[in-house]
């Protein structure tokens, strides 16, 4: 009789320890996985990811007058959000350190109000982690009323320590529609 | 000892009809529903493939619209793994695990039980949405590829009946995997240490710590998609927050580690017959459980090789490179032990022989094709054409397929207590070996070529190598009618087999008479 309540209690240790890895890896694959994912993109610069600064700490940067670098604008609407978007310069020439502006143009080509939210992204990917931008409208969530346009700033600056065979940088947006997770702001 | 038994093997008054397999805890009749739910499975999935082959006929629309079409490749995909090749996997751990390790049977009959009756409701509920449109053709089943990337997946109506599914797969596996963890733990006869397991058991027990490390992060991927879709979270949409590419990440960490839970069981059945009939001992057991561990390592640590092209960094790239690689170092050393086994030894090619032979030639071409794959810039020019089909269907279909059918007509006369007719059975693997070579081989080619996958359409410059894999893929599906024909014909009756079966035949389950008795080992075996 022993024997068979010690293998009872062999196997349910057994089904105990497995349970807790299971529920240990699906933690692992629903939680941590995507914070694990923005942490290694964030650390790393993968993804095209251009850092936030403030005025004062763009207004400190040496201008590198010896180099000129190209910097293109693009812009794709995703085809569920009914907007116009574009860039009003394609390109641009600016000096290493040097601070810009541009604007972008939207507008609500629907009947009714539409929230969105811009995504960017800057190629080559080494140049983002020397791309920063101290105001931009992806930023937040931009609501245009229906028939609405809006000018859409993006002030920005390249480091001067960009890499010297980096010629042209893009700065990429797409603005898909957030309704689904619109703020109250 | 049988003393102590009588007590919980005391009903052999079990119900009949339809009450004996709804409520069956025994093992080898669970075993038997796993192989009968694979085939029925494996003829749907293979008739998926024979519409696609039929429409890849010629190039221009003849048969199907495009959205059946991309239906037919997503679920013969999901239908194919989950439903007929790991089920069968788990079916012949059922009905062999216990008869070779000396066990009564499993470790928990009622889970058992369980797990196996979830499968049905689970691709039920996984094809139903097909017959859901306004008529066949429009039906609405899920039609992304069996990869289900997201966004796109995201946009699937009937996205529910899919994930619901899923998990309900997953519990079946994981359920399945405890119980033979717990069985292989647990339930050895006295005196088989771990080492003295057979190399089927081995690959089994590690398969099983396979499918419980990654199945519950596939249910986290589904249940990702699922609360994007339903409850306001942003894993994947980029409006939100999220990284379609997340989910690339998530799926192929849960994907790669699969693609070893499909082919390791067949590395085992390999390993079992290979031994037997070439009457030599299985040359290198040792290396052969460390090789089988060092795979299921390495399987957690490449999963970024199948998405190359998706951005990464080079050090991303040179890293999943190199690791892939590597893992044709264990894989070769299974494949050499192998070879070495059948050195010098005194073969006869029998069924079960000429399919394990057949496993470890064909399953190696699509090993070479891997690292083919493996190199990152090459992938680049491969990546997502028919090359890719090509490689994935070498190593499924010729490894985990063709192990399982070894493995079904190795152990049948065992299950049956009758041989099978060795004529049929040696047309059924011809027929079948030149159709599955037909169909995949010039896959390589349009491949090559730039014939991208999952399309219903092609350029005339593919007709001829895509007439030629249509061809072949219908001789490969029909002849598989004959292995139905064998096994109907064995189960009804033939020439007896006795107890060994096979002259060169090792281990516990050649110890039982033919049939295996309803309950088997009630009093554990000696190992000595």
């Amino acid at each position: 009789m022993s024997q068979q309540q010690d293998l009872r209690a062999a196997n349910k240790r057994v089904v105990r320890k497995i349970l807790l890895i299971v529920v240990g890896m699906f933690a692992f694959g629903y939680v941590a996985l995507p914070q694990l994912y923005n942490l290694i993109c964030d650390s790393f610069g993968l993804n095209g990811q251009a850092e936030q600064v403030s005025k004062a700490a763009a207004g400190e940067v040496k201008v590198d007058k010896s180099r000129t670098v190209t910097v293109a604008f693009s812009s794709i609407v995703n085809s569920r959000l009914p907007w116009g978007f574009e860039p009003q310069v394609k390109e641009i020439q600016l000096h290493p350190g040097e601070l810009k502006k541009v604007n972008y143009i939207a507008r609500n080509l629907s009947g009714s109000d539409v929230v969105g939210q811009a995504i960017y992204s800057v190629t080559p990917v080494e140049a983002a982690r020397y791309f920063k931008k101290t105001e931009c409208f992806c930023y937040t969530q931009q609501t245009l009323k229906s028939g609405e346009s809006k000018d859409m700033p993006v002030l920005f600056m390249l480091e001067p320590d960009l890499p010297e065979n980096i010629k042209t940088v893009t700065l990429s947006y797409t603005f898909f529609r957030a309704d689904k997770y619109a703020k109250s702001n | 000892m049988s003393e102590t038994m009588t007590h919980d093997t005391h009903h052999d008054e079990h119900p009949s009809g339809i009450k004996r397999w709804l409520f069956t805890t025994n093992h080898k009749d669970i075993g038997t529903l796993y192989l009968w739910f694979s085939f029925i499975m494996f003829m749907l999935g293979g008739a998926m493939a024979l519409v696609i082959r039929a429409e890849l006929f010629q190039p221009g629309m003849q048969i199907v619209d495009p959205n059946f079409f991309n239906m037919m490749t997503t679920l013969h995909g999901l239908i194919m793994v989950f439903g007929a090749i790991m089920p069968a996997f788990v079916g012949l751990a059922n009905w062999q695990v216990p008869l070779m390790i000396g066990a009564p049977d499993m470790a928990l009959p009622r889970m058992n039980n369980w797990s196996f009756w979830i499968l049905p409701f689970a691709a039920t509920m996984l094809v139903a949405p097909m017959f859901m449109g306004d008529n066949f053709m429009s039906g609405q089943g899920p039609a992304f590829g069996w990869t289900f990337y997201a966004p796109l997946s995201g946009q699937y109506d009937k996205l529910a009946f899919f994930v619901f599914a899923v998990h309900l797969l997953g519990f079946s596996s994981i359920m399945g995997s405890i119980n033979i963890i717990a069985t292989i733990l647990n339930m050895r006869a006295p005196g088989m240490t771990l080492m003295k397991m057979p190399m089927f058991v081995w690959t089994w027990l590690i398969t099983a710590f396979l499918l419980i490390a990654v199945m519950p992060v596939l249910a986290g991927a589904v249940t990702m998609l699922l609360t994007d879709k339903y409850f306001g979270t942003s894993f994947f949409d980029a409006a939100g927050g999220g990284d379609p590419v997340l989910f690339q990440h998530v799926f192929w960490f849960f994907g790669h580690p699969e693609v070893y839970i499909m082919i390791l069981p067949a590395f085992g059945i390999i390993s079992e017959i290979i031994p037997t009939f070439a009457r030599k001992k299985l040359f290198g057991y040792a290396s052969m459980v460390y090789a089988v561990a060092s795979i299921a390592f390495l399987s957690f640590i490449v999963w970024a090789h199948h998405m190359f092209t998706v951005g990464m960094p080079v050090a991303g790239e040179l890293y999943f490179m190199y690791a892939t690689v590597m893992i044709a170092v264990p894989t070769a050393v299974k494949v050499f032990n192998w070879a070495t086994t059948m050195w010098r030894g005194s073969m006869t090619f029998e069924t079960p022989m000429l399919w394990a032979v057949g496993t470890v030639f064909l399953f190696t071409i699509g090993g070479f094709t891997g690292l083919m794959l493996g190199v990152a810039p090459a992938d680049f020019q491969y990546h997502d054409t028919y090359f890719v089909v090509a490689h994935f269907h070498y190593v499924l279909v010729s490894g985990a397929l063709f192990g399982i059918i070894a493995g079904v007509m190795y152990w049948l006369p065992k299950w049956t207590g009758n041989m099978y007719n060795e004529g049929l059975g040696k047309l059924h693997f011809w027929l079948t070996m030149i159709g599955m070579n037909l169909t995949f081989f010039p896959m390589h080619f349009t491949g090559l070529a730039g014939m991208p996958r999952r399309y219903s359409d092609y350029p005339l410059q593919f007709a001829e190598f895509n007439q030629i894999s249509t061809i072949g893929a219908f001789i490969f599906g029909f002849s598989q009618l004959i292995m139905l024909y064998l096994i109907i014909k064995c189960i009804k009756g033939g020439e007896k087999a006795t107890d060994e079966v096979w002259e060169g035949s090792h281990g516990l389950e050649w110890t039982l008479p033919s049939p295996a008795p309803y309950h088997s080992f009630d009093t554990a075996p000696e190992i000595k």
